[in-house]
């Protein structure tokens, strides 16, 4: 079991990612370079969060256009596993492996705290650890994480079952104030139609550990393990039954 | 070529003496370059011609220093082949001037300087002061300036965001430092910055150039004219009123993702067998890097200026020379391998240019198309440069020692809304409207994070803990700069001991006037003594630092403010703790006792935040320290912890024991039954600021084993009260006092700050008319 973690100039979350994999779940991990088109053989690849470019022009905008990005979109249609998190779920959005764009954040400020997380769909490769419902704490640390998408898209994701979590309040309940950025619909976390491409903007790297305050971010590792050893296989027919 | 004439001289801000000693170091008249790069190395940033005399008498050494100062940053030895490099630094003025570019280039120089030493920056502290940006209770003082509340906020907006945008972009966790606010900052705020990063004792790198004939190598971001002059105009003058407009050009602007490539580059370099020798070019640029090279190995250095990097047409070689453009770096390399330098940095996307070579004469030679436009000798801009002895003179005290109207007596409800109202000082209110625009928590080693007494992080490499913290109070070494020095000193010491970490090195930032005039280097030599008496008894080295004078707008000084980052050592098996209450019915006991300053309670009651806050005045003296007490104190919370005794501790210091325990109850919403069975006026008892003293919880079958320590520190520890129910309730004998339910000391504690700063209402405080 392998995971691979894209390394693009400016990423710094890269090393984090690594480490979590490795020593708080016990993992192999490769570095993947930007300019390799080479997974080297990883079961699930990582986009990690931190700044890929600087954020010029915008957060992910460069990052789309790296060489191993192409190999990553060819992996995840053929369903390969890919996480997305923070500027990685900023650059699935550019790289249209997720639907809808980032806006700033509704302050406009950067913003670094802990949060709740509301597990929406429970039946995805990253999530199958978890029950639906079930509320984890783990930390997020962006300045554009505020999700918008029109209101057809909207519709389809929520037909789809493609938001995975929203901000919530640590009884789970949804409100304005436990939402950190103003994103639409709370969301938090959202996968492709077929579930096999998460992004979040919450860091699980960072809630691997008690000594970090938190260890809720094993769960989405751990699902992704099962997911991509076969322990979990496939989305059950409830969710199947939506696609077309 | 350019006559140098007595303006020019002038202009350069060099003394006509001064001027002399070039001529005498190079026995002619010196060209313009060579006056140019004369005038910001022996600028007071780059020379420490003033501080120097008195710098030396900071206690520097011990047995894990493995580098004092003189370096780009300090060095602690962790054991194991591990060391840590940690170093405070100022950027006051560009961030009066520009205050966002201002503060993000202040981060990106300070990690430069850790990760020059192969170190890679993983923690970083800010120590910010501020004029005020809510309107005080009592208006202004007399003789204080109006506040300027608009500008205030502006500055404390743009500060806090450029430090989040380079620190958060770089990937380096900001895990708190301290912010204050006073009129004395209105003009002239401070940004100091402190950063620490890690590195194996082998793999440490100096500013070196050996081996004759060894490339020179430019690597990192372009030459632009941004930031000529910056050290000696921006901070080594003083401001007057319209000169924060005018000096914009001067401020560098930052790239905290090409400073990201460079380091990774940079340590990758050094993990090769081609580096010889690395520093990055700060203040003094291309000047201070190439001659202090040359001169830290007793050789010279010639380089080309065609060769630099440049990104603006028609740049002199005195604009090359002066240029502070930020993310650069100088190497040298073993000749025949700068290939691989030249590979590494290329995979970063990176220019890596040979720009001269290391010579056997001890010179700085620059050429530009063949011609020679400066040759110094590298002491003459080093060693030779002028050392002043500056006339000092104690400064008359302002300020009286007595109250100026007899201390109120206050009620037990009075007593309660003076508590609120302190808790929404912007002073002691929470900080979370600034660290939560900071990545607190990347690199995954954040234990204790902003908003506690210090930071505490765990280093993966060796499985140990560092603790670190900022403090400084400007108020109190106003009132007496050797006494605020020592509690300086000792209380960010005491923010590290009660996480459980153990001091093992500190470094200061000094904020001053002008030390042309007497009474500001008396201040500055009351400072380093006071510094001195504390660190030697509290056996913490001095590593390093850094020394910003100059501080005055419009001829007003700032408060003298002696900034200290102090770093404590958890190793692997140690115990560690946080500040708040974290369980119900655990026994309160303060370490120190309640009254540990010998000082008349209405003298040191003058300086004290509740004296500033909520009686709007300011008189008397700081407390008196008894620093073998603070020793004991500390180290007996040191020892309670690792015994595993005490469930958390926390240190007491602006607002006093009553802020204090507001402060442990609200970490966990856990409220607290206070008793104070002493005859003292209850405001001495809650809002007094006597030093030494720790707040701490425990079991109550731990109290027994506890006091046997106690005793073997010989110190005094009065158990208080009891964390229960879910409000902080304060009794003095059998009399309530006040009893504040924690919601209502949260909304207090938690909004003021953000509500201050992000107010858009545009006002002066002495203004009358409020805009409609």
């Amino acid at each position: 079991m392998k995971f691979g973690v894209v390394v693009f100039p400016g990423s710094n979350c890269d090393h984090d990612a690594f480490y979590a994999v490795q020593n708080a779940l016990g993992q192999q991990a490769a570095f993947l370079w930007h300019q390799s088109a080479d997974l080297e053989g990883s079961d699930v690849v990582i986009l990690p969060g931190g700044f890929s470019y600087g954020d010029y022009l915008r957060t992910g905008a460069l990052a789309r256009f790296a060489p191993i990005m192409q190999r990553v979109a060819k992996f995840a249609l053929h369903g390969g596993l890919v996480l997305g998190i923070c500027n990685g779920f900023q650059v699935l959005l550019e790289a249209g492996l997720l639907k809808g764009a980032m806006l700033h954040n509704r302050n406009l400020k950067f913003v670094c705290r802990q949060v709740h997380i509301r597990v929406e769909n429970a039946d995805t490769p990253f999530t199958n650890a978890l029950r639906p419902g079930q509320v984890l704490q783990i930390p997020v640390a962006h300045h554009g994480g505020n999700y918008f998408a029109d209101q057809a898209t909207m519709d389809t994701l929520l037909r789809r079952r493609q938001i995975v979590f929203r901000y919530s309040t640590p009884d789970g309940e949804l409100s304005d104030e436990a939402n950190p950025n103003g994103s639409l619909h709370h969301i938090a976390g959202l996968s492709n139609r077929m579930g096999n491409v998460m992004g979040m903007m919450p860091h699980p790297e960072r809630a691997c550990e008690a000594l970090l305050g938190s260890t809720d971010g094993r769960y989405i590792f751990q699902s992704a393990i099962r997911a991509a050893t076969g322990a979990y296989s496939k989305p059950k027919p409830a969710a199947v039954a939506t696609h077309r | 070529m350019t006559q140098i004439t007595p303006e020019l001289v002038d202009q350069h801000d060099l003394t006509a003496e001064e001027y002399d000693r070039i001529l005498k170091l190079l026995g002619r008249e010196p060209s313009l370059t060579e006056l140019g790069i004369f005038s910001v190395m022996w600028s007071e940033h780059c020379s420490y011609k003033s501080s120097r005399t008195h710098l030396k008498r900071l206690p520097t050494e011990g047995a894990k220093v493995l580098q004092g100062p003189g370096e780009n940053a300090g060095v602690v030895d962790l054991g194991g082949g591990w060391a840590c490099v940690f170093k405070i630094e100022s950027h006051n003025h560009p961030s009066f001037v520009e205050p966002f570019q201002g503060a993000a280039t202040g981060v990106g120089g300070i990690l430069r300087d850790i990760f020059t030493m192969g170190a890679r920056p993983i923690a970083v502290l800010d120590s910010l002061r501020f004029g005020p940006v809510a309107a005080p209770q009592a208006g202004p003082r007399p003789g204080e300036p109006s506040v300027d509340l608009a500008q205030n906020r502006r500055i404390a907006r743009g500060v806090v965001s450029g430090i989040a945008h380079y620190g958060n972009c770089f990937g380096v966790p900001t895990l708190g430092g301290e912010a204050v606010f006073d009129p004395c900052y209105q003009n002239n705020p401070l940004v100091n910055v402190f950063a620490l990063g890690v590195a194996r004792t082998d793999d440490l790198f100096f500013a070196k150039a050996e081996g004759t004939g060894n490339p020179v190598i430019y690597v990192g971001a372009k030459t632009g004219r941004d930031g000529i002059h910056g050290a000696s105009l921006l901070a080594s003058a003083e401001f007057s009123g319209e000169d924060g407009q005018q000096k914009r050009p001067n401020v560098q602007v930052g790239d905290p993702f090409l400073e990201k490539q460079l380091m990774e580059a940079c340590l990758e370099a050094m993990q090769s067998e081609a580096m010889i020798g690395i520093q990055d070019m700060g203040a003094a640029g291309l000047t201070c890097s190439t001659c202090e090279m040359g001169g830290h190995s007793g050789m010279g250095i010639q380089v080309d200026l065609e060769k630099v990097p440049q990104r603006e047409l028609n740049m002199t070689p005195y604009d090359v020379m002066l240029s502070e453009s930020q993310e650069r770096m100088l190497l040298v390399a073993r000749r025949g391998q700068e290939q691989e330098v030249f590979t590494i940095f290329a995979k970063w996307g990176l220019d890596a240019v040979e720009i001269g070579t290391v010579i056997d004469e001890p010179i700085l030679r620059v050429l530009d198309r063949g011609a020679v436009v400066a040759e110094i000798p590298n002491g003459a801009l080093t060693d030779d440069a002028p050392v002043y002895e500056r006339p000092w003179a104690p400064r008359p005290r302002s300020v009286p020692l007595d109250p100026p109207t007899p201390l109120p007596r206050r009620s037990g409800a009075q007593l309660g809304r003076d508590m609120l109202h302190l808790l929404a000082d912007p002073d002691i209110a929470s900080k979370h409207w600034i660290y939560e625009q900071y990545d607190s928590m990347v690199r995954t080693n954040t234990a204790i994070g902003p908003g506690g007494d210090a930071a505490l992080i765990r280093l993966k490499e060796t499985g140990q803990s560092l603790a670190m913290a900022v403090d400084g109070n400007g108020r109190y070494c106003y009132l007496d700069p050797r006494r605020g020095a020592r509690l300086a000193v000792a209380e960010a010491a005491r923010n590290v001991s009660v996480t459980g970490a153990t001091p093992i090195g500190a470094t200061n930032c000094l904020n001053f006037g002008n030390p042309e005039k007497p009474s500001i280097l008396w201040q500055f030599g009351e400072v380093i003594d006071g510094i001195t008496d504390a660190c030697n008894v509290l056996s913490i080295p001095i590593t390093g630092g850094n020394v910003s004078f100059y501080n005055e707008t419009g001829g007003r000084a700032i408060y003298p403010t002696p900034v200290l980052g102090v770093v404590g050592l958890l190793e692997k098996s140690g115990r560690s703790v946080r500040a708040g209450f974290d369980q119900a019915r655990r026994s309160v006991v303060l370490l120190g006792g309640v009254l540990t300053c010998r000082e008349q309670f209405s003298v040191s009651f003058g300086s004290s935040q509740y004296a500033r806050s909520v009686l709007g005045s300011l008189w008397g003296l700081p407390p008196w320290i008894d620093l073998e007490l603070e020793k004991r104190v500390q180290a007996c919370c040191r020892k309670l912890i690792q015994e595993g005794l005490v469930e958390s501790a926390h240190d007491l210091s602006d607002g006093g024991l009553a802020v204090g325990l507001a402060e442990c109850c609200l970490a966990h919403d856990r409220g607290a039954i206070i008793t104070l069975n002493f005859d003292e006026e209850p405001l001495r008892l809650l809002f007094a600021e006597d030093p030494s003293r720790i707040v701490v919880s425990m079991r109550h079958d731990s109290l027994p084993e506890a006091d046997k320590i106690i005793s073997e520190y010989n110190i005094r520890a009065d158990e208080i009260g009891v964390t229960e129910g879910s409000s902080l309730k304060i009794a003095q004998r059998g009399e309530i006092l006040f009893e504040l339910p924690i919601p209502a000391i949260r909304s207090a504690f938690d909004g003021a700050l953000e509500t201050a700063v992000e107010s858009i209402v545009d006002s002066k405080v002495d203004s009358k008319k409020v805009p409609s």
